[in-house]
């Protein structure tokens, strides 16, 4: 389980999380959605403690994250996986290279292991034919895919995927979308995606909260979010201009 | 009360501001090289990283190197020759040029050259690792970004630099030696038995010490600017333009203070 509590930050005087409060089940699907610019990314980083509050706690399973510093921090990122907005792929490994990375510097697993971890992680995500190509080599919903693969080969108990399918079209969006749901029934990590992809990323949560002015003004499963008589959720939703 | 001072006061807050924010930057940028120190002395030690920043560093400016460092010593050797000749004293022209490299313009002038070639393009790596969360997602493994992208870049710098400076020293030496002797009639003899009694040790460890320490200004300087780059394309541009300047800048610094310490 993942608690947050009252999570503020502002930058340079603008706030822009103004005290969130969320809990995200263990085993879940998460999904936060709200406007671009709107602080999902900001909230996102102070949950893999890139970013520090200016008050309010992020407690992973009874640990306050947020007081954690050095090694007992990632000691929790150990159960961490990350997939970052572009990718964040190093560019200058190969996409194999990329994937067995966080195994040979984290794990130290031996070469076989790693080859053998590797080959499935990108048979996952459809990537066999890839793994000797550079990032720049390939295209946008390759590199997600490539990202997703390293993010899940060291078998993160909880995932966070920040904007998995910005970019991309509809059709490799509800590829992605539907390999997130693929994976995790078969993994059952906990997932936290931060996305705008309205309506096609209902299908995939189990949750759905919604961030505005700083804050999350409405959590619950899909159905009930599409459903609310909140007019900022619905005016999200439904795309309606300012 | 707004909390604002009286007008004529705030030239001067706004004077202390400033001398504050220079202050954070130097306490930012001293504490960045003191971690990565920190983080050198304890294992593991990134081999294949260091391997590759020496030759990101040092073999790749090779090139820079012969080239700036035979030119150089040419124009000195042309030079140095037109006004000892005045003097009647041409035959101190090897021992001229080979101070004047040995001691000064060898590790100056070939820090100044592997800063243009290899320090700009680590601050615009780095700041494009930056960018595109390369360096979040290291963070986000629990691996520690400064052992994986610093500290052996600094390493690379220390070594590769004085190795680089001999390199531009030597060739510039025969530079000199082509024009001086081959091309103005000097004696072969002359020329580099003069060197011989005039060069000594003390000179070249000068040289040595002022190459290893610009290699760990230039790597240092190119670093703390790719790591702490602005936002997009622009605050890479910006980033790598003052890692260049500020790293010239210490350059001729820290030259005339450790000709002044060193022997």
């Amino acid at each position: 389980m993942i608690k947050v509590e009252g999570l503020t930050k502002a930058f340079r005087g603008q706030p822009v999380l103004r005290g969130v409060n969320l809990e995200i089940p263990t085993g879940s699907i998460t999904v936060i959605i709200g406007r671009s610019g709107g602080g999902k990314s900001v909230f996102l980083k102070h949950l893999i403690g890139l970013l520090r509050p200016d008050a309010g706690h992020v407690i992973v399973d009874e640990q306050d994250v947020t007081a954690l510093h050095g090694r007992a921090l990632d000691q929790v990122r150990q159960r961490y996986g990350v997939v970052f907005q572009g990718g964040a792929l190093f560019d200058s490994l190969t996409c194999a290279e990329n994937v067995a990375f966080p195994l040979r510097e984290k794990l130290g697993l031996p070469r076989a292991e790693t080859v053998r971890r590797v080959d499935a992680a990108l048979a996952q995500v459809s990537l066999e034919g890839a793994a000797g190509k550079y990032p720049a080599e390939i295209s946008g919903g390759m590199r997600k895919r490539v990202a997703i693969a390293r993010a899940l080969v060291i078998e993160p108990q909880i995932i966070f995927f920040d904007e998995p399918t910005t970019g991309l079209d509809p059709i490799l969006v509800n590829t992605i979308h539907r390999l997130i749901l693929e994976l995790h029934s078969r993994h059952h990590f906990t997932a936290l995606i931060v996305s705008h992809e309205i309506p096609e990323i209902f299908e995939i949560a189990d949750s759905v909260a919604m961030l505005a002015d700083g804050r999350i003004i409405e959590t619950g499963p899909p159905a009930a979010i599409q459903a609310s008589r909140n007019p900022v959720v619905q005016k999200f939703i439904r795309g309606e201009p300012e | 009360m707004n909390g604002q001072l009286p007008l004529l006061l705030r030239p001067v807050e706004r004077l202390g501001d400033g001398a504050l924010s220079i202050v954070e930057s130097l306490g930012r940028f001293g504490g960045f090289l003191g971690q990565a120190i920190g983080i050198m002395l304890t294992p593991p030690f990134k081999w294949r990283a260091f391997v590759d920043r020496i030759n990101y560093i040092g073999f790749r400016s090779l090139l820079i190197i012969l080239l700036t460092g035979a030119f150089t010593g040419m124009v000195l050797g042309l030079q140095l020759y037109l006004t000892l000749s005045r003097f009647g004293s041409e035959a101190f022209l090897g021992p001229a040029v080979a101070l004047a490299l040995i001691r000064e313009l060898g590790p100056v002038l070939a820090a100044l050259m592997v800063t243009g070639r290899a320090g700009s393009a680590l601050t615009a790596e780095l700041g494009i690792m930056r960018i595109t969360e390369q360096i979040d997602a290291l963070t986000v493994m629990a691996l520690n970004p400064l052992r994986y992208l610093v500290v052996p870049s600094l390493l690379a710098g220390l070594v590769s630099f004085p190795l680089m400076t001999a390199l531009f020293d030597t060739v510039g030496i025969f530079g000199g030696y082509l024009v001086g002797v081959k091309l103005l009639g000097l004696s072969e003899g002359t020329y580099f038995g003069e060197m011989q009694t005039f060069v000594h040790m003390d000179d070249i460890m000068t040289g040595f010490w002022k190459s290893a320490l610009f290699g760990v200004v230039v790597t240092w300087v190119a670093t703390y600017k790719g790591f702490n780059v602005g936002h997009g394309a622009e605050g890479v541009a910006r980033a790598t333009t003052q890692s260049v300047v500020l790293a010239s800048v210490l350059i001729l610094v820290w030259d005339y203070f450790l000709g002044s310490v060193l022997p």
